[in-house]
């Protein structure tokens, strides 16, 4: 049924672009390559890909999605001549967009496609556009409102958000918070307990995606224990949610008995975790520790580096990256363009570090993690493309933010630095 | 007395710049560059700028970051902004009180916030913010005890 599924897609997407082709008059060849940039828009990428640059200059841009048709959708952070959604069409096929327009007026993160309606999220809301029978957004001035009045305390506001297969919408709400302290952020407050942050925010909430005007009492918390999730999606092949967790901050600052200034840098790890309903990820009360390979007590909670305590029956990380290099965006490879150990796999946008000072900044690139058909890790985690921070890593000049796949399997990577979007193919096929 | 001011940059250029960048690789360098400890009470823009640097490595380096930037809509840059050059109560009271999250500063937004230092002692605030006014290619007047005991008191 699947595979029925899958053929009949690569077919609409195969009429689509073979209408789109048909239509352009500039006298391109429909079937014209993409010509990479020579120096792959200045990264440094595993051996056989190439990149090239489909546009910059944009602003913030967040998380992209590419529509069947290879529209690109990029939600911005901040307003660009009032407009918070950005459109991009590459209508001659070299893989630069050349045709663009805005509509939407609010800022956020979350974008995604799903059913025929382009989803985009505020720092309180998620929307849905309609998508006419040419592909497009029909009414950009009237979105319908699916969900709304979710908390934004300005920390760990953004809602990234992805889709299941089941008619359902999944809601990153972060905790405003470090890591539940009484006052926040403040060393030798101690952590509340329980932390009542959890009952509105820290974890993943479910809405029916067809349904409007939803809010905590129509929601499902699905998932708690999660401090931030910006990366977050669906795995269709294993059914399943998976996100990646932002750790806490302040472990050498707060305990300098405890952890050395490298320690803090590398701890707490940042982690990936297959989520089921229900599922309870530690936070605040626990945290992965990088040198001690082990989900220990917090120190807020009377942790000591060695204590497990209650986080003994918490969810179990399936990845652990090193400590404070921001996972900002999550997508399984579901293309057929890139080597066969590719399907099925994460890749993962690291947006880069800022709590590992006064040792060197980290991150800033693009993780791939090997999947096998269980829908679990099957190798170590590898940078898949590099050389986003540019000369001074603690002066990073592209921060990846978003992830995207096109209908060719390209995979597409925004910036929310500079408003830089690559996209990222194979051409050893 | 200006040019005492002088010489006191100069010096100041040599220990806030040169060593901070090497301190790890050559912790010898700082102390060539310290002519002689000074006396903790000491009031001139070099002695306090000295103190300072020690406290903004403790309590501000982490998110305001080795060189004053700051990070992009996160933690807020020290370097030639309205709140760090304007106000002296202003400044302190920020020290003192902390600041929410999402305050706008300069026309950016900045998503984390700042704790409270009010457990730091008047002269160790007089002293960072000196410094802070006085690095990263500021230059303002000092922060004196005085200054913060006026708003520590203002707070109470």
């Amino acid at each position: 049924m699947q595979i029925l599924k899958t053929a009949a897609q690569l077919l609409i997407a195969g009429i689509i672009c073979f209408s789109a082709y048909a239509g352009d008059t500039t006298g391109v060849q429909a079937s014209k390559k993409i010509i990479p940039d020579a120096d792959n828009g200045g990264l440094k990428l595993t051996q056989g890909f190439s990149a090239i640059v489909v546009a910059e200059n944009l602003g913030r841009v967040r998380h992209i999605v590419v529509n069947s048709n290879g529209d690109l959708y990029a939600k911005l952070e901040r307003l660009r001549d009032g407009k918070g959604i950005v459109r991009l069409r590459d209508t001659n096929g070299d893989g630069k967009a050349d045709d663009s327009s805005k509509f939407g007026d609010f800022i956020g993160t979350g974008i995604a496609i799903k059913n025929g309606y382009l989803y985009a999220s505020s720092n309180e809301d998620v929307y849905r556009y309609k998508l006419n029978d040419k592909n497009e957004v029909a009414d950009a001035a009237n979105p319908e409102r699916i969900v709304k009045g979710l908390w934004n305390k300005k920390q760990h506001e953004a809602k990234a958000i992805t889709l299941d297969d089941a008619g359902n919408l999944y809601v990153n709400i972060g905790a405003p918070s470090n890591c539940c302290q009484v006052k926040d952020r403040t060393k030798g407050s101690p952590g509340q307990d329980p932390c009542p942050i959890l009952d509105s925010a820290g974890g993943i909430w479910q809405f029916k995606a067809d349904k409007l005007d939803q809010s905590y009492a129509e929601g499902i918390r699905y998932a708690t224990g999660l401090r931030n999730v910006v990366g977050l999606d669906w795995n269709s092949a294993s059914n399943d949610l998976y996100v990646t967790q932002h750790g806490r901050d302040m472990l050498f600052q707060f305990y300098p008995e405890m952890f050395d200034v490298k320690e803090g840098a590398e701890s707490p790890a940042e982690e990936m975790f297959r989520v089921k309903k229900g599922a309870d990820c530690g936070w605040p009360y626990c945290y992965f520790d990088n040198g001690k390979q082990a989900k220990l007590l917090n120190p807020e909670y009377g942790g000591d580096r060695s204590k497990v305590d209650r986080c003994a029956g918490k969810e179990k990380s399936i990845v652990q990256f090193p400590g404070h290099i921001a996972p900002n965006d999550l997508l399984f490879y579901t293309g057929n363009q890139f080597p066969a150990k590719y399907k099925n796999g994460a890749f993962i946008a690291f947006h880069g570090s800022w709590n590992r000072s006064p040792e060197p900044q980290a991150g800033y690139f693009l993780v791939f993690v090997p999947f096998n058909s269980d829908g679990m890790p099957s190798g170590k985690w590898e940078i898949f493309a590099d050389g986003f921070a540019g000369e001074n890593i603690n002066k990073a000049k592209y921060r990846p933010c978003g992830l995207a796949q096109g209908p060719d399997g390209s995979l597409y990577v925004s910036d929310d630095n500079n408003g830089k979007i690559w996209r990222i193919t194979y051409p050893g096929k | 007395m200006r040019k005492i001011f002088v010489i006191a940059i100069v010096i100041i250029s040599g220990l806030a710049w040169v060593p901070q960048e090497k301190k790890q690789t050559k912790p010898a360098s700082q102390t060539q560059t310290k002519p002689k400890p000074q006396p903790a009470q000491q009031n001139t823009l070099a002695a306090a700028k000295q103190r300072g640097k020690t406290g903004y490595e403790t309590y501000c380096l982490a998110c305001h970051q080795p060189d004053g930037a700051g990070i992009p809509r996160m933690n807020p840059p020290l370097i030639k902004t309205t709140y760090v050059l304007g106000d002296k109560k202003k400044l302190i009271g920020i020290v003192l009180n902390g600041l929410s999250a999402g305050v706008e500063i300069d026309g950016e937004t900045y998503s984390n916030p700042m704790p409270a230092q009010d457990f730091l002692k008047d002269q160790e605030i007089a002293d960072l913010l000196t410094y802070v006014r006085n690095s990263f290619g500021n230059k303002a007047s000092m922060v004196t005890v005085n200054d913060v005991k006026g708003v520590r008191a203002a707070k109470k």
